[in-house]
């Protein structure tokens, strides 16, 4: 019923911007007809993916990338990863759509219209690389549960915004406020309406980071239904589900938020290093913060056959959480020796820099060659795997590309 | 007589159609009573029918894969299909690999924060099938690169 009121309220026109995607011969849908949208059919169509991208499950959905799907410098819509936790909002009213902020340290708790937060606060548009902390979790032994991602759950676009913490100025924060928690339109898989499918946050300092957007534009445009539409957080260099989507309230917390997957084991490591497979109480594990450093080869795929003599032009994107990369390096001979590459600075702070490098080889043979991006604190990737950890999260090993010299 | 005869049936034709009006009433006001108690009574039969549609194909096994999930055809196939794919899609089962210790641990997660109902006798049987058909696979610190897709790349 909502699906179909949702339907006749908005024009078909509006419907496709907020799935991201044509309607195809939707002006020849017959009258009272149910689109059967954004839980069941083809993901790629439904959402505007590459047919490329790799669907990991549909229910909830849970979409990744492939690198070489990654190589442009600010990630199209088409290319980003989507992992989502319940069931996309289907009923959205833009018109009476509002983001209360409230909490035990809220002065008085308010709620804005979509176009009062529009107009009443300046807008912002930053590059920000949101990565799902379990991207690379099918790399661990034993291993973790959850979604399998490989290495395409990452991705940089631009969002813009209004400032959190210019939204936070206007209602008023009391000195006792240690969290934010976020509060989503999504619902639960079992259809349990007091369960909420996510709810997570960040401390007060990454809150009032200028970075810290509540945003409503992706890439210029309406940020597309299955990442947010119409508001969503972006915490950038954080574990992207910090980044809440689809919001309509944000509490300021007096102390760690505590909605569902901020406790337990959820989106949290071991406080000390354990052993591949060790079980580890819910009291030693602490909530990840931001990101480590990593990188990926874009360009070229995975697989080039190339004649002996011919140079390999090489591309990607590095990262390092809430710190910039100050080096990247190639290898051809697996770690033996590294070759600095050229690495251009981010568009801004928390947005991904791009490096490239020219590469030969000294005879025909099979080779891979692996990247290594270093923090500014000089804290590179592993080669290895890292870290064992329950549910697998952070795993920031280098990328490497299959090449052949014949 | 013909008067009296005439009268007598359409006391009779009244009283059929008192019968029908109060049969009809009756079951608009059941009907009316159900919707009040649980307004979305009716959604049973359009899953009624979907169910008879489908049926037909929905358990068919193609070259040992259960089709409508992917899963692979063994013991305890149809209690996991059952139990296991009304919340969540199979590939999030399919894709995990885990022993039997985890996977009652993650059934111990999924009912204290999932909504997910007791499985009684059946949690044997979905945990015997998914250790026997999608055991752990030792992978060490680092994997070779798999299914490479050779190709050939001129210079631009």
């Amino acid at each position: 019923m909502n699906r179909r009121n949702f339907i006749k309220t908005s024009s078909l026109t509006s419907f496709a911007t907020l799935i991201g995607a044509e309607v195809v011969f939707g002006s020849n849908l017959p009258e009272g007809y149910n689109l059967i949208a954004l839980q069941e059919g083809d993901p790629f169509s439904l959402f505007r993916k590459n047919k490329d991208m790799v669907v990991l499950n549909e229910k909830p959905w849970n979409i990744e990338a492939q690198a070489h799907l990654l190589d442009d410098k600010i990630t199209p819509n088409s290319n980003m990863f989507i992992r989502n936790n319940g069931l996309i909002p289907q009923n959205i009213d833009i018109k009476n759509w509002t983001l209360t902020i409230d909490g035990e340290s809220v002065e008085k708790s308010k709620t804005y219209s979509l176009q009062e937060l529009k107009t009443k606060f300046k807008a912002h548009t930053y590059q920000l690389t949101l990565e799902c902390g379990g991207n690379g979790r099918s790399e661990y032994d034993p291993p973790a549960k959850g979604n399998q991602w490989t290495i395409g759950a990452v991705h940089c676009a631009k969002w813009t915004g209004i400032r959190l913490k210019d939204v936070l100025e206007d209602v008023g924060i009391k000195s006792n406020a240690v969290y934010i928690g976020y509060h989503s339109a999504d619902s639960h898989l079992s259809g349990d309406p007091s369960k909420e499918p996510i709810s997570r946050g960040v401390p007060m300092s990454k809150a009032l980071q200028e970075e810290t957007l509540i945003a409503f534009e992706m890439n210029g445009k309406e940020i597309p239904l299955a990442h947010g539409y119409p508001l969503r957080l972006a915490c950038g260099g954080w574990p992207a589900s910090t980044s809440g989507k689809w919001i309509n309230r944000i509490s300021i917390r007096d102390k760690e938020h505590d909605g569902t997957k901020m406790t337990g084991t959820a989106y949290r490591v071991p406080k000390n290093p354990v052993a591949p497979g060790d079980v580890v109480k819910d009291e030693d594990m602490g909530i990840i913060e931001s990101m480590p450093v990593k990188s990926l080869i874009t360009y070229p795929r995975s697989g080039a056959v190339l004649k002996e003599g011919q140079k390999l032009s090489i591309r990607g994107h590095a990262w390092a959480g809430e710190l910039s990369v100050k080096q990247l390096e190639v290898s051809i001979d697996f770690g033996a020796t590294w070759n600095v590459c050229t690495l251009e600075k981010p568009l801004n702070r928390l947005a991904w820099q791009h490096f490239s490098a020219t590469v030969s080889f000294p005879k025909i043979g099979y080779y891979e060659v692996w990247a290594r991006a270093t923090d500014s604190k000089n804290v590179a990737q592993p080669m290895l795997v890292p870290g064992w950890n329950p549910k697998g999260y952070l795993n920031n090993a280098c990328h490497r590309i299959a090449v052949k010299i014949v | 007589m013909a008067v009296k005869d005439n009268f007598n049936k359409q006391i009779e034709d009244i009283g059929r159609q008192l019968k029908i009006i109060s049969i009809i009433t009756s079951i608009a006001s059941i009907l009316f009573i159900v919707l009040l108690l649980n307004p979305n009574g009716f959604s049973f039969e359009t899953i009624d029918t979907e169910q008879t549609i489908t049926e037909v194909n929905e358990d068919l096994i193609e070259n040992g894969i259960h089709v409508r999930t992917g899963f692979k055809d063994a013991e305890g196939l149809l209690t996991v299909v059952q139990n296991c794919t009304s919340c969540h899609s199979s590939k999030l089962v399919i894709q995990n690999r885990m022993n039997a210790d985890r996977w009652n641990a993650t059934i111990k997660w999924m009912q204290e924060t999932q909504n997910l109902w007791d499985l009684g006798e059946n949690q044997e049987v979905i945990v015997n099938y998914l250790v026997a058909n999608y055991p752990p696979v030792e992978k060490g610190r680092r994997e070779n690169i798999k299914d490479i897709e050779w190709y050939e790349l001129n210079n631009r």
